[in-house]
């Protein structure tokens, strides 16, 4: 990836170390101050953090518990059969994914605010490159969604998920490759969208889609065909498969070595996707 | 040093910038004066290597828009028309937040944002977020990051715009501090006459995507020659146009008649106004076709410049006098402003 993102702008001064060094390192600070400016207002909209931590609590608590009560709708799938995990443990890899797709695409598409407010045209008239505008910006989703997902793993003790060290390190890595993936998604939608009504295209096209075709909610194992290929098309399918794995111990239809390879491709190729919009972006 | 070469901007079969050709001194207050829709920022825009031109180009301080893109960005600071710093942080993380954008050493990152807060007069708000800012102090703030990496070219695009006039005054006073305490060169774009001719060196003028004078607004204004006599007709009677045009213009102190019927004002250009009024009167006297009400005498103004060279220059495009496009030029900027006012 990072030899997709240097080509193009700055490929001839790969040739002068020194130069290149120097130049990376300029890259770094300004890649640091864009992060540093996405963190800090995430820190500030406290209404971004409340309203981001409630839905996915909600659905954990209301849809977990209620759904989960009726016992016969679930007893004859395959990881209650053999296992004592109930609905809202089996759902609550799910709703972290929830979590991770609402902050990081959400994340990616306030760039729109960015843009009217003529923020974005102060970043973009700065001698920055556009792979690191994109990068900062792709770096402070991942950070606004490990925080969100941090509260809800906290939750999980409540409702007696174990974990252990090793666990809690895949945990952090597929979130990361989830947040890293949707926030180029949202970043791309976003670099493309001149006004803020396609917003809410975004909210019913992309959000909800995502989530709903992850087999967040349901097992893969028996699906129809036309449902099972939208879950084979959608990026969070792996990530909610690998956290279930690591959290639960459930191996779904997908190996785990599975999950995480899917995750890394989409990962690059929505960065690389992304990148490349930003390059193209209009500035003013 | 800025030139500017052949530079056009079309959108679609619109063409926002016509045959620009600027060239811009070291350490000058270079003015755009224009109406609104004129192409001022679409300019500022294009030097900033924000927007691509359709043709032509441009360097600043030697590096070509086209070619060196990045070379450009790192050697300007911009002010844009709207302010466009983080609501959110703060203005001093505001400044942080550019110094490492433009990578301002370290050791002189805090030296240098005091030194520019200090500059326009925000060190004691420095930790206030900006949504609690004034628009005033957004501007100043505005130019305060413009000016963090030392850059030898600035750009401000209409920089009171929207401001009251105390505060426009404080603008100024901070524009003309600047200029003093920082060796730079300074393009500002602006639609009122009075701010381009305090604050500028020279002053192009644009006008629908031409540069359509450019000179020091001294010059310009001498350039008109001699005084502006302004006087009000009464409105009731008949004014014979033709007739009084033709008298006037016979005179060999009248440089420029301009008679507008429909307001009833009447604007003579003339040499040696208080000797030569009497004579003027007479003659208005004499026609019997109208009735002067009030009498003025002053110096020219850059709206009595504009007011020249727009004229001209459609009358020279269209080769006849189109009445609507007539008026529109003819009512200066001020009360062409006046349409977009309230956006
Ligand atoms: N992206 C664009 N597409 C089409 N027309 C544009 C665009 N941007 C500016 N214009 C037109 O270019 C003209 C000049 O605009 P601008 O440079 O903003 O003028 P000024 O700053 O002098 O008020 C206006 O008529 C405006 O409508
Ligand atoms: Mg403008």
């Amino acid at each position: 990836m990072m030899i997709m993102i240097l080509k193009g702008g700055l490929w001839k001064d790969m040739l002068n170390m020194e130069t290149n060094n120097k130049w990376i390192e300029l890259e770094l600070v300004k890649l640091y101050a864009i992060w540093l400016r996405e963190f800090k207002v995430f820190l500030r909209e406290k209404s971004r953090l409340i309203a981001s931590t409630f839905t996915p609590l909600l659905w954990l608590f209301v849809i977990g518990e209620g759904f989960g009560a009726t016992t016969d709708l679930f007893g004859t799938a395959r990881f209650a059969a053999d296992t004592n995990i109930g609905y809202q443990q089996f759902i609550f890899p799910g709703i972290i994914c929830m979590s991770v797709i609402f902050t990081s695409v959400f994340f990616g598409s306030y760039i729109i605010w960015d843009r009217k407010f003529d923020f974005l045209k102060s970043v973009m008239v700065a001698p920055v490159s556009r792979t690191t505008i994109f990068l900062g910006k792709a770096f402070g989703g991942m950070t606004t969604s490990l925080i969100q997902a941090a509260i809800l793993l906290i939750v999980g003790f409540v409702i007696g998920i174990h974990y252990t060290p090793l666990s809690m390190v895949f945990i952090v890595i597929i979130i990361l490759l989830l947040s890293f993936t949707l926030t180029s998604l949202g970043l791309t939608l976003g670099s493309h969208m001149e006004s803020l009504e396609g917003f809410q295209l975004i909210v019913s096209f992309v959000v909800f889609p995502l989530f709903f075709l992850s087999g967040a909610l349901f097992p893969l194992d028996n699906l129809p065909t036309w449902l099972s290929i939208l879950t084979t098309l959608d990026p969070v399918t792996y990530a909610v498969g690998a956290l279930r794995e690591v959290m639960l111990g459930i191996t779904g239809i997908n190996s785990f070595a599975m999950n995480i390879g899917v995750l890394l491709l989409s990962a690059v190729s929505l960065g690389t996707v992304g990148v490349l919009s930003f390059r193209r972006m209009r500035a003013v | 040093m800025i030139t500017i070469k052949n530079l056009y901007k079309k959108y679609d079969n619109v063409t926002v910038l016509n045959d620009i050709n600027i060239k811009v001194f070291d350490n000058e207050v270079f003015g755009l004066l224009g109406p609104n829709g004129a192409g001022k920022t679409t300019l500022i825009h294009i030097l900033a290597t924000l927007i691509k031109p359709t043709a032509g180009t441009a360097t600043v301080n030697g590096y070509d828009i086209i070619k060196n893109p990045s070379e450009v960005r790192s050697s300007i600071g911009i002010v844009f028309q709207a302010p466009s710093s983080d609501d959110m942080l703060s203005g001093y993380e505001n400044l942080k937040l550019h110094s490492l954008l433009y990578a301002v050493p370290k050791e002189l990152r805090e030296k240098r944002i005091s030194e520019v807060l200090e500059l326009v007069g925000l060190t004691n708000r420095k930790d206030d977020q900006v949504k609690k800012y004034s628009g005033g102090m957004r501007r100043r703030l505005e130019i305060a990051r413009g000016l963090l990496h030392k850059p030898t070219v600035i750009f401000l695009d209409e920089p009171t715009l929207g401001l009251d006039p105390s505060s426009r005054e404080v603008m100024w006073k901070y524009i003309n501090r600047l200029v003093k305490d920082e060796k730079i060169t300074l393009i500002l774009t602006t639609h009122y006459m009075e701010e381009a001719d305090f604050l500028c060196d020279r002053i192009g003028i644009i006008d629908k995507g031409m540069i359509i004078a450019l000179d020091s607004p001294t010059q310009l204004k001498e350039g008109l020659g001699g005084e502006v006599i302004e006087m009000e007709l009464a409105k009731k009677k008949y004014v014979d146009k033709e007739n009084i045009d033709r008298l006037l213009k016979q005179c060999n102190f009248v440089r420029k008649v301009d008679l507008d019927t429909k307001k009833g004002s009447l604007l003579i250009y003339v040499d040696d106004a208080s000797h030569n009024l009497p004579a003027i009167l007479k003659i208005l006297n004499n026609t019997n076709s109208t009735e002067v009400e009030s009498v003025e005498l002053r110096s020219p103004t850059l709206n009595d410049v504009f007011l020249k060279f727009a004229q001209r220059h459609i009358t020279r495009k269209q080769g006849h006098d189109d009445e609507d496009d007539d008026n529109d030029s003819e009512g200066g900027f001020m009360e062409r402003y006046a349409q977009y006012g309230n956006k």
